[in-house]
């Protein structure tokens, strides 16, 4: 017997009970479901922390304090952290060879305040290469200048987005703001860069220099008494010098800061490519552990199905007698119903890729209007997967109810009931 | 066409051995119209599921057409039952939610058949129910439900047609009927086996068997 006319058979009993069929497909449409808004949410969350990290340029590394006890990524956690860099480490490494500059950077958030309008913002004190390794272009008026830098200037340079909240079309140059009660001269506006980090736009943030920073603003202090550094970016000649230089920063840096052979870091070099790989295996291990425990649904739905398989092969015993008595061997019996509960599988599958889908876009959206641009992206190798899942239960759940009907002695088959 | 030589057929009831056939011995030549006729228990439903390859003999040799045909597979009994012989039942066992003319397509499905809806057509208008293809088993009469059985069971021009108490679901304006279409069938070269209770029935065809207890014990031509 053909292969389509199996099929033909098999979906006509499935439609001949469509409430039955609908409860049954239930359990796969939730299951497959939940896979897939996992899957697609993780898809997203990826996207969400990695899109602009690289656009920040491959051929940077980033030096930051480190916890030389704490295990792996841990160690950079902020606050688990002695800080340990100092503007003289930043220029000890900047004489490094292949090292075209460095740009020794401090965070923290503050208020912002022009006449009325007060805004919050990150704040980053940093020197004049932080342009060029950030990826930024200055739109108007200038950046931050080593003058700037060694004079401890009041000056100020604002974010595209910041300079409209603030001043609106009003040209920000040469007027006057307010951080943290002390005044700043706008000096630059920063050209638009788009994108964002861990939910923070690129263009909502002002930049000073690292010594006012330090001595203005927010005082950090080394053990040894120094204005600390939160990290220093490093910027690399090429890709191939960058193994070099990591080498060569270490021992520079295990040497200013007298650590011994046998001693680890106090300090971690990452390049953006293993940030994004951390954060990458990070939001992939969640996401799988995730879709694990959403599987478990899966098994309960393959559960479901065998039942009512089974349920189906006793009360279409009688059926099944007549069909032997006429000629059906027995792999046609076979077949018959183990393509019943693929197909019911199958359909229930597809649907079960559209709710997920939905879900996620669902989601998605709950999630942007809390203040995370989450978007759920749902690939093809996700919905094949899901598929092959899909049949893959129903031919599973389904072998051993076929197997049984196939078994049935026709005589007593036809005297069930 | 058919030899059957001292077959018996065993079953087991917990620990106790039941001879449902007891050593039957007989030929059936083609064209032959005969029923085989006893009390309950007597193996006569036996006897017809062993001519029609529904079941399996414990012992004994069964030549159909010359061949041996006790010791074939699962897979070539079912290839028998499908084109060489035809079930009519007492309770018709028809698929209760499909067409009388899908009912009747079901052997030709399992058969591999090509000109499926012609030649269900042309079976279920042999016994007279071409307008009636369309309707479901439960819109049907009883007598109506039998003949569309015998359609099925003609479908595949078989060599042969196996009733076991077709009419007994019957009354008797429908069991004439049935009895008349098997005996037309017969006219037109199928070999019929009835299987009844009914002396009356049995009077119809042209050779009775009688059983009792597994045991063959006359079989005489009527007319």
């Amino acid at each position: 017997m053909k292969l389509i006319e199996s099929f033909a058979m098999a979906i006509k009993s499935l439609t001949a009970n469509k409430l039955r069929s609908a409860l049954t497909m239930l359990g796969i449409i939730i299951g497959v479901g939940a896979v897939i808004a996992i899957m697609a949410g993780g898809a997203g969350m990826e996207n969400y922390v990695t899109s602009t990290l690289e656009d920040l340029g491959t051929d940077v590394l980033y030096v930051q304090p480190a916890n030389p006890d704490a295990p792996g990524a841990a160690a950079m956690a902020p606050g688990y952290a002695t800080a340990n860099l100092t503007l003289d480490d930043a220029e000890a490494i900047a004489r490094i060879r292949s090292v075209l500059g460095v740009a020794p950077t401090n965070e923290n958030f503050v208020e912002l305040t022009f006449g009325d309008e007060s805004i919050t913002s990150v704040i980053e004190g940093t020197t004049p290469e932080f342009l060029e390794a950030m990826g930024y272009d200055i739109a108007s008026g200038q950046f931050i200048s080593e003058r700037n830098v060694a004079s401890r200037d009041m000056v100020v340079v604002l974010g595209s987005k910041t300079a409209e909240d603030l001043f609106g079309d009003e040209d920000p140059l040469g007027q006057r703001v307010k951080i943290k009660g002390k005044r700043f001269t706008v000096i630059g506006v920063l050209a638009l860069k788009g994108g964002s980090m861990f939910g923070f736009s690129m263009d909502e943030m002002v930049i000073v220099p690292i010594t006012t920073f330090q001595a203005r603003l927010f005082s950090q202090k080394t053990p040894s008494g120094q204005d600390a550094v939160q990290s220093i970016a490093v910027m690399v000649s090429g890709p191939e010098a960058m193994d070099d230089v990591k080498a060569d920063i270490e021992t520079t840096l295990r040497k200013r800061h007298r650590i011994d052979e046998d001693e680890k870091d106090d300090f971690t070099i990452v390049s953006m490519e293993q940030m994004i790989g951390i954060f990458t295996d990070i939001t992939g291990v969640v996401s799988i552990f995730l879709a694990a425990i959403a599987s478990i649904g899966l098994l309960v739905a393959s559960i479901g199905i065998m039942n009512i398989m089974l349920v189906s092969v006793t009360e279409r015993t009688r059926e099944i007698g007549i069909r032997k008595a006429v000629g059906a061997k027995r792999r046609d019996i076979l077949l018959q119903f183990l393509l019943e509960a693929a197909s019911l599988s199958l359909v229930g599958g597809g649907a079960g890729i559209a709710f997920g889908w939905v879900l996620a876009l669902a989601i998605s959206f709950i999630a942007t209007l809390a203040g995370f641009p989450l978007q759920a992206t749902l690939s093809p190798f996700h919905v094949i997967i899901a598929v092959g899942v899909s049949v893959f239960i129903g031919l599973a759940s389904g072998i051993y109810p076929a197997m049984r009907a196939a078994r049935l002695n026709p005589i007593d088959a036809l005297h069930y009931g | 066409m058919i030899e059957l030589e001292n077959m018996t057929k065993v079953y087991w009831m917990g620990e106790v051995e039941v001879y449902a056939l007891n050593g039957v011995t007989l030929s059936i030549k083609q064209g032959e119209m005969l029923s085989i006729i006893g009390a309950s228990g007597s193996g006569k439903s036996t006897l017809l599921h062993v001519i029609g390859c529904l079941d399996r003999p414990t012992s004994g040799r069964y030549l159909f057409e010359g061949a041996e045909v006790s010791r074939l597979s699962d897979n070539r009994l079912a290839e028998m039952r499908n084109k060489k012989f035809g079930f009519v039942f007492q309770e018709y066992n028809l698929l209760p939610r499909a067409t009388a003319l899908s009912n009747v397509e079901l052997p030709l499905i399992y058969g591999g058949n090509r000109r499926k809806r012609l030649q269900a057509m042309e079976a279920l208008e042999r016994v007279g129910l071409g307008a009636r293809a369309k309707h479901k088993p439960t819109e049907l009469s009883g007598g109506e439900q039998q003949r569309v059985a015998i359609a099925r069971a003609l479908v595949n021009n078989p060599a042969l047609i196996l009733a076991d108490e077709p009419t007994g679901n019957l009354d008797s304006a429908s069991t004439a009927e049935i009895i008349s279409i098997f005996r037309q069938l017969n006219q037109d070269g199928i070999t019929v086996v009835i299987v009844t209770h009914e002396a009356d029935i049995a009077s119809q065809t042209q050779r009775i068997i009688r059983l009792l207890d597994g045991k063959v014990i006359s079989d005489e031509k009527v007319d």
